[in-house]
């Protein structure tokens, strides 16, 4: 792995971020709404706010990184610089796991403001270090199954309806097990309960980071 | 020979771009590559530069396969196409930096400050891109393709959009750059421009070539090319 060049690929994305403020912000205020609007339009009593909790919780961060998801490879388009990146003498790997850490830090970093406001609005205590471990197996599994999909609908006119089309029915055993796995482990229910699930979100992971290595090359000819 | 293609062809979907394309360029040699729009210039140095596959035929660089061994290749090339392949948030420097990593160009604080002052962008180099004029931006476009000491330039419509002053100035870089022995395959459309660069024309019609004559038959060519133009 040529780590040169894949810390030049991140450290380029970030840099950019930080300088075009495209990406996180529109995903930090996306996800604030959507996590007001589910609060208030639900009105939900205690009980029923702690069984839909997670679950609410992941429908936020999963509309937030797919408005991620659509910029990531979008950027290099809208500046035409994806052929500099393709006539680069580097695995197309690299450029994968590049887009695929400088949007896992995106997300992450919206996940480090939305989870404390969100524990606030639902008066439910998110920082068990099982439930934190579990949140972020889901993302990287979100974060690279959307990767692989922009990538694939990069060269598509329609490509901010076709990454949602095709992300989302491929995410939804990912969803249900981390669903699952996050309620449990919020409701203290014993490692026995918890683990289905956490270990499919592991397997999720494992599965399409192969996947991604195996078929990255591809997804990028012309 | 550098470069070599045996009936090189190119369909996208039913369409032919090209149509059996068969060159030899030797190390060294400058080329113009000259034809109407849709002649097939763009989708040759597409191929050549190993971003799109071609659909029949064989490419050679070095000796390299285009197809099979493309990450050989690619160290070995600079490409400048219609696009800078520049970020416009960056400045000079760390657009070049950027590409020095991507390279793997080692002592490239020196390789960046000499080229900046060869494209004369010193006086820029901490300005971002996006306030560059086209003509900068090409001059950079350039400063890119050959930070990482390439074998082979392959220009894409290099002077297109630039007034009389960028363009010689683009001329004059390119013609240091031949000095120092790189082969230069390049598109154009002003053979006037190139004629002071080029050894040899290649006159693609069509997506095949139709004539590949030295630059010394530039007049009876370019009475050709004109004519094959306007048909």
């Amino acid at each position: 792995m040529n780590l040169r060049a894949l810390f030049a690929l991140v450290r380029k994305d970030l840099l950019h971020e930080y300088r075009s403020r495209e990406i996180v912000i529109a995903m930090l205020v996306f996800a604030f709404l959507v996590m007001v609007i589910f609060n208030f339009a639900l009105e939900l009593n205690k009980t029923i706010r702690e069984t839909v909790a997670v679950g609410v919780l992941w429908v936020t961060f999963v509309f937030a990184a797919t408005l991620g998801l659509n910029r990531v490879f979008a950027a290099e388009s809208d500046q035409t610089s994806l052929d500099g990146l393709l006539l680069a003498p580097i695995d197309r790997t690299i450029i994968f796991a590049a887009k695929f850490i400088s949007t896992l830090i995106f997300v992450v970093l919206v996940q480090l403001i939305i989870v404390p406001l969100f524990s606030m609005f639902y008066s439910i205590n998110l920082f068990d270090p099982l439930f934190l471990l579990t949140l972020f197996l889901g993302t990287v599994g979100y974060v690279i199954v959307g990767t692989l999909i922009a990538a694939l609908a990069l060269k598509s006119r329609s490509r901010e309806i076709l990454l949602p089309i095709l992300l989302l029915p491929v995410s939804i055993p990912l969803m249900l097990a981390v669903v699952k796995a996050g309620k449990n482990i919020l409701e203290g229910a014993e490692w026995a309960l918890v683990r289905p699930g956490f270990s499919f979100v592991v397997a999720f992971d494992v599965i399409f980071i192969a996947v991604a290595i195996m078929t990255f090359d591809y997804l990028l000819e012309d | 020979m550098l470069i070599e293609t045996k009936s090189l062809a190119k369909f996208y979907g039913l369409n032919p771009v090209l149509r059996g394309i068969d060159l030899q360029i030797p190390a060294g040699q400058a080329v113009g590559l000259l034809g109407s729009n849709g002649a097939g210039k763009t989708t040759l140095l597409r191929l050549l530069s190993t971003l799109t596959a071609p659909t029949a035929g064989s490419v050679t660089i070095a000796g390299y396969d285009l197809t099979s061994q493309a990450h050989a290749i690619r160290p070995l090339l600079g490409v400048v196409s219609h696009k800078p392949l520049l970020y416009d948030t960056f400045n000079a420097v760390e657009n070049l930096k950027f590409y020095a990593d991507l390279y793997n160009v080692t002592n490239y604080a020196d390789r960046i400050g000499d080229l900046l002052e060869q494209v004369g962008l010193t006086a820029y180099a901490a300005q971002p891109i996006r306030t560059y004029s086209r003509g900068m931006q090409q001059r950079l476009a350039v400063a890119r393709a050959l930070l990482h000491a390439p074998q082979i330039l392959l220009l894409d419509e290099p002077f297109t959009g630039l007034d009389q002053q960028a363009a010689q100035l683009l001329e004059e870089i390119l013609l240091d750059a031949k000095q120092h022995g790189i082969t230069i395959l390049l598109s154009t459309h002003q053979l006037e421009r190139a004629q002071r660069l080029i050894d040899r024309v290649v006159l693609l019609k069509k997506g095949k070539v139709d004539r590949d004559v030295s630059i010394t038959d530039l007049d009876s060519l370019t009475a050709y090319f004109n004519a094959a133009v306007s048909a």
